[in-house]
């Protein structure tokens, strides 16, 4: 069995990851009956015996003694970190996996990248070798972070690029928060653009993840819970908004969208770490979805987003279940993949669904579905027979897809209002190490990366012959 | 003479686990003291309690399903694997040729020859080797291809077989034809015959002829576990003299891959029904023998009911499937009585081979698998020429663009490599294209 660490850095990587852990501890106990340390929650968890003053983990299979989060910490201001270190989860983490500052990167790329990346390299790289050297396998890192504000954009891509150097071989998956257009931060675009060219060059794969989204999905949700149609009641922890059952109590502003997030990091490794009888291992998902090195921005889909009350589940509700997961609603990114182009896409299925409904449905709904004339069966598929929390079944959707293309050329546009003006510059090339190349060479490869997309979307429609085959001598 | 299995991967180590399970009831089941006997000697070997045990390695680089077919294998209450046979490591082959061929195939090359030579030194006498994959994955078709490599050099003069799932043309692996191409392209120098069976027919099967509903995988799994059981246990062969055949793979190669350009073969079983209808339902040899003939002519791989009369489709026209070889396997009551000439007819085969030599014909007068009467046929024909030339197609239209390449370069394979593996399917594809 694998194991996966996840870095969370700044405020936001920091709000989700603790929302992943929360909904982590509730699948595991929902599973776990039997209160052992088995394989699924050593991918996450090591098991402390907190009677060894050395703290050294408990193999698995035995009991449970102390659950510890196979994660680091990182945030340049101490608020969101201390009110987890308070809160019902303080014990999943100790002192030495955290990683805090006071003063904050104000909203600045160069501030995070520049100034703490380089102050804080040697700290950093040491708590990832030491969450390293509790796994046996170590398969995949997870970072969380958002594009928009400073911290998690500047610093959270300088860790990822500290992960290629450290540790080539492992998976590096990062979820990205992207900001709204109507972001409060004025220089989102800066950061975002800034970062976007640290992941098109070092991640494996990105999972967009946009603000706005996650805020229409959260209000469709709680539109049907209260009440959007008569006779429709809603399973009252089957939505992916909700965290209960889980350990903290009160929920807080943002936990509803960040719950979404941290179940789409649970739907993604379900397979890898419970059994199934299609698995998907984590280093299948860049293998299969990533045909050339750079394209590698998979958009995520969450269906279903509730479970009605009433028990039985007709194969149309089922069916339902397939063609949402490609309808705009339930993207995690505003897109559109059903008029764009496929290159390739991940059915990943939880729950009580055999191989057979999975073909029927991707018959069904191939037809509908542009792809790329090379890859006209670019599907991959897994079956994990545990379902989440409250569900019978559900499907998360991996797209690459050319619909990411507008957001990057939104972003490029926004960036370059400011960029024309100048505007805020300057508190940039302040900082130590920061030069204005960056600026452009992150737009050039911003504009590279649309460009790459732009051919793609070229083909869409047009009827492309066989590649000539080779010949034989007679 | 004994056979020693090599499950590998996820697919294989499924597959594997119900061939045996199959394998392990029909011999119990068998009212015939020699044909489990037979059965058992292939198969099994009896442990220091009197278990019987699996004469097969099973070799994962992740170990959930290892654990999930030994788990199977030891409530069945029947037989078990080896308690150490088996040998998985954390992480899996990721879907990768390259990572399974490259990397974790010579990683673990001592311990996996270690594994197979214990379980050939079980055996009072070696028949050959099977190794059991998919072509789709990283770890049957990588791995797989590495460990029939290492199998080849060790035993060179053993029969490797490799029995193969293809897999289902849209929606398991999105590289799957990478895979299959670099797979069979390599192994198509090492192996004696591969055998096929294809997700797609079988899930036919399933549906049209099981009526299963909801099919999963086991369900899959074991029809092609009973149609690979119905070639695998004992029979008759022509000169054995009312002793039953002691080299089931000796037997097999020698009948049906007499040229090594040609290697392909193709599995049939009739009648497959659900287990509640077999009660009700009677079958005559004539009928059965005279719908196989069909299915063998139209080169459908499930009996349909429905096909054109004999008058109406001429032995030449189109979608006539020729053959090169073809082996005739009947199980069960009267099995003496059943009329096999049409199987003999000059016109179904090369022109470069007589008949006789093109025909084989085992018997066995035990029933197989709860049937009253089965016909299986192993075909070496053009029954995969289209498959396998989509597969190629299929793989060659992504290569054109070099997508995905990059993953497999990264391990160490080559565009040359990718190359010379196309060229070589290619010329398979032109050979059975040019049968007649």
């Amino acid at each position: 069995m694998t194991q996966s660490v996840v870095v969370q850095v700044g405020q936001c990587g920091n709000q989700v990851g603790f929302r992943f852990w929360d909904l982590a501890l509730r699948e595991h106990t929902h599973v776990n009956k039997k209160g052992l340390y088995d394989e699924a929650l050593s991918s996450f968890f090591r098991n402390v015996d907190s009677r060894n003053s050395d703290g050294r983990a408990c193999g698995v299979g035995g009991r449970i003694q102390n659950l510890k989060a196979r994660a680091v910490l990182v945030d340049m201001e101490e608020g969101v970190v201390n009110q987890i270190l308070q809160g019902p989860l303080r014990d999943v983490f100790d002192s030495t996996q955290l990683l805090t500052d006071v003063s904050g990167s104000g909203n600045n790329w160069a501030v995070g990248h520049m100034t703490y990346g380089s102050a804080y390299q040697e700290q950093i790289v040491d708590k990832l070798r030491k969450a390293a050297e509790h796994c046996d396998c170590l398969q995949c890192f997870f970072l969380i972070h958002s594009m928009g504000g400073g911290t998690g954009s500047g610093l959270g891509t300088r860790v990822l690029s500290l992960l290629e150097e450290e540790f080539p071989e492992v998976c590096r998956i990062v979820t990205s928060i992207y900001p709204s257009a109507e972001d409060d931060v004025i220089t989102s675009p800066y950061n975002s653009v800034l970062a976007m060219r640290e992941l098109t060059e070092h991640a494996d794969c990105v999972l967009p993840v946009e603000n706005q989204s996650l805020v229409d999905i959260v209000n469709k949700i709680k539109h049907m819970s209260h009440g959007g149609k008569p006779g429709i009641s809603i399973k009252r922890d089957s939505t992916i908004i909700s965290g209960q059952g889980g350990l903290s109590g009160a929920e807080k502003p943002f936990d509803a969208m960040n719950n979404i997030v941290a179940n789409l990091l649970l739907n993604i490794t379900s397979s890898a770490r419970f059994e199934g009888s299609l698995n998907m291992d984590l280093n299948e998902i860049a293998m299969n979805l990533v045909p050339f090195p750079h394209l590698h921005y998979l958009v995520p889909s969450l269906t279903p987003l509730y479970t009605l009350s009433d028990v039985s589940v007709p194969t149309r509700r089922l069916d339902q279940m397939f063609s949402d997961a490609f309808s705009k609603n339930h993207q995690l990114i505003r897109a559109d993949p059903k008029h764009s182009l496929y290159m390739a896409c991940a059915l990943m299925v939880r729950g009580h669904v055999q191989v057979s409904d999975l073909r029927r449905n991707i018959e069904r709904l191939r037809p509908t579905l542009p792809f790329v004339s090379w890859n006209q069966e670019g599907w991959k598929t897994s079956l994990c027979s545990v379902p989440p929390v409250g569900h019978s079944h559900s499907l998360l959707a991996l797209a690459n897809n050319t619909c990411v293309k507008p957001t990057f050329m939104e972003l490029r546009e926004r960036f370059t209002k400011l960029y024309r003006k100048k505007a805020h510059l300057h508190h940039y090339l302040h900082v130590e190490g920061m030069e204005q190349s960056w600026f452009s060479e992150a737009i050039t490869s911003l504009s590279s990366l649309i460009e790459e997309y732009n051919h793609l979307d070229a083909t869409k429609g047009k009827l492309m012959p066989d590649a000539p085959r080779l010949s034989i001598a007679r | 003479m004994s056979v020693v299995t090599v499950q590998l991967g996820q697919c294989g180590n499924q597959v594997g686990q119900e061939l045996f399970d199959v394998i392990c009831s029909d011999a119990e089941e068998g009212q015939k003291k020699t044909y489990s006997a037979g059965s058992f000697e292939r198969f099994f070997h009896q442990n220091a309690h009197g278990d019987l045990v699996a004469r097969a390695v099973l070799i994962d680089m992740e170990p959930k399903v290892i654990n999930q077919s030994m788990t199977k294998a030891a409530k069945s209450g029947k037989w078990r694997y080896g308690e150490a046979s088996h040998f998985s490591q954390s992480q899996g082959s990721g879907n990768n040729w390259a990572n399974g061929y490259c990397v974790h195939g010579p990683r673990n090359r001592d311990v996996v020859e270690e594994l197979v030579r214990r379980e050939v030194e079980c055996c009072d006498r070696l028949a050959g080797l099977m190794a059991m994959m998919s072509v789709a994955g990283g770890t049957g078709s990588g791995v797989g291809t590495y460990i029939t490599q290492c199998l080849r050099d060790l035993h060179p003069k053993s029969f490797i077989l490799n029995h193969l799932t293809w897999p289902y043309r849209t929606g398991e692996v999105i590289v799957q034809n990478y895979n299959s191409v670099l797979t069979l392209a390599h192994l198509y120098q090492l192996s004696d015959a591969i055998l096929v069976h294809e997700n797609d027919t079988v899930h036919k099967i399933c549906s049209q002829l099981l009526n299963i509903k909801q099919i999963s995988f086991s369900d899959v799994n074991k029809v092609i576990a009973h149609q690979l059981g119905s070639v695998l246990q004992p029979a008759f062969t022509a000169d054995s003299h009312g002793v039953y055949s002691r080299n089931p793979l000796g037997e097999l190669v020698s009948a049906l891959a007499c040229h090594p350009e040609y290697k392909l073969l193709s599995v049939c079983t009739i009648p497959q029904m659900p287990s509640s209808s077999i009660a009700y339902s009677t079958f005559s040899w004539p009928g059965l023998l005279k719908h196989m003939r069909q299915m063998l002519i139209s080169n459908s791989k499930m009996e349909e009911g429905k096909f054109c009369s004999e008058r109406t489709r001429s032995l030449t026209g189109f979608g006539f499937n020729r053959s090169l070889a073809n082996l005739l396997i009947l199980r069960g009551k009267d099995v003496y009585c059943a009329e096999t000439g049409g199987f003999e007819d000059p016109d179904l085969y090369t022109s470069w081979l007589s008949s006789e030599e093109s025909f084989t014909l085992w018997k066995s007068p035990v029933l197989f698998n709860k049937y009253e009467k089965s016909v299986t046929l192993v075909s070496n024909s053009q029954a995969l020429l289209r498959p396998l030339d989509n597969m190629v197609r299929s793989a060659w239209n992504m290569f054109a663009s070099r997508a995905y390449v990059h993953q497999y370069t990264k391990f160490g394979i080559s565009e040359e490599d990718f190359l010379d593996s196309f060229t070589s399917l290619e010329q398979v594809i032109s050979s059975y294209n040019q049968l007649c």
